[in-house]
């Protein structure tokens, strides 16, 4: 397994211009290595369907590259978006998912079958362009280029190490991040699209 | 003897009044009901038809396609609508975007008993999202339509068309 913090800080090195969704309790560690947050974005609002909102974005923008940090979790509460996913071939379109094996904001209950899944196994038979799979983290690093510079939908499934969370919700400590709106009219600023 | 022609939706004005509030793409499941009308509008240039698989991820895929500047509509059941109730309260409600979701009346009818509990309940879950709604019958209601994208526009909210011919005009 993988540290997630890790997966980011090599992953940023081959960014460039992509526009950067980050989710789950993993996601939260590309704060700490993004250099340009005008085109991070956080779409989460319900669990499951950032994966949809993800798709939207990369179809609604053709000519930006989307990467979308999922997690096994909230990809296992929304399954059926591989097939629309790979239906819709958004060539633009990159989808990570971080998998801990388990719900590590609830206190680190595994997900059903957390060993045995085989998630990049699923996304290439629902007809994603191509898929990946890595635990290691210096096989990550060789092909993260490679996989930036293909043609989506392309589907990568990272083994990392949970970072479980037991404190009660209201007792947890977190940094200040932007809103979803705050993320959102930056992004459309970026981009020059104009909020009606 | 003269045979009353039932009056009916038509396909085409709802395609019509798409084209008239400037819709580029239509998140939707197929269902044998509204397959005319998804064969309609894969024929139109600049209308952009999204499948999907569960109709909970319409509401995200809309959600991405607005934050694109792009002006997405669902096209959904009324038993998929309540499907998706996490979906409408977080990225619709709570996003603050304006969406028109076009939803199949399943089970209405206007003149017996309904039985059928998807019809039932489908104006209580609207209400109970404090989504407001416009019911579609035949083509002189098509108007409507329209009257629903200027209210989503000017709440950023979501506004429903309940599709009450759904057995009828695009089954033809």
């Amino acid at each position: 397994m993988i540290q997630s913090a890790d997966v980011f800080r090599v992953f940023q090195e081959h960014r460039g211009d992509a526009i950067v969704i980050p989710t789950g309790t993993s996601g939260r560690h590309w704060r700490e290595f993004t250099t340009n947050e005008n085109r991070d974005l956080n779409m989460g609002g319900a669990m499951g369907q950032t994966t949809s909102a993800a798709l939207g974005l990369a179809l609604g923008l053709p000519d930006e590259k989307v990467v979308l940090f999922d997690s096994e979790g909230a990809l296992l509460m929304n399954l059926g978006i591989l097939a629309t996913i790979a239906g819709m071939k958004p060539e633009n379109f990159c989808h990570i998912v971080l998998d801990n094996e388990c719900y590590a904001t609830t206190g680190g209950q595994p997900v059903p079958n957390a060993q045995e899944i085989n998630y990049a196994g699923m996304a290439k038979e629902s007809g994603y362009s191509s898929a990946y799979s890595f635990d290691d983290l210096e096989e990550f690093a060789t092909n993260v280029e490679e996989i930036m510079q293909a043609t989506g939908p392309v589907f990568v499934a990272i083994k990392v190490v949970p970072e479980v969370e037991n404190e009660p919700i209201g007792m947890r400590v977190r940094p200040p991040t932007r809103s979803r709106a705050e993320t959102i009219r930056d992004l459309r600023s970026e981009l020059g699209i104009s909020a009606d | 003897m003269v045979t009353q022609q039932a009056a009916v939706l038509s396909p085409e004005a709802m395609v019509e009044e798409f084209e008239k509030n400037g819709v580029t793409h239509v998140v939707t499941i197929p269902d044998s009901e509204t397959n005319y009308l998804y064969e309609l509008m894969k024929e139109q240039d600049g209308l952009e038809i999204v499948p999907t698989s569960r109709e909970g991820e319409t509401f995200g895929i809309a959600l991405g396609l607005l934050v694109a500047g792009k002006t997405p509509v669902v096209l959904i059941q009324n038993t998929g609508m309540m499907e998706s109730g996490d979906s409408i309260r977080g990225m619709v409600l709570d996003a603050g975007f304006p969406l028109v979701m076009v939803v199949g009346y399943r089970g209405w009818n206007r003149h017996g008993i309904i039985t059928d509990s998807a019809a039932t309940y489908t104006e209580p879950f609207l209400n109970a999202f404090r989504i407001n709604y416009y019911l579609v019958e035949q083509d002189a209601d098509s108007t409507r339509i329209s009257t629903a994208f200027e209210e989503a526009r000017a709440t950023n909210r979501p506004v429903a068309i309940l599709v009450g011919d759904e057995y009828h005009g695009f089954n033809r």
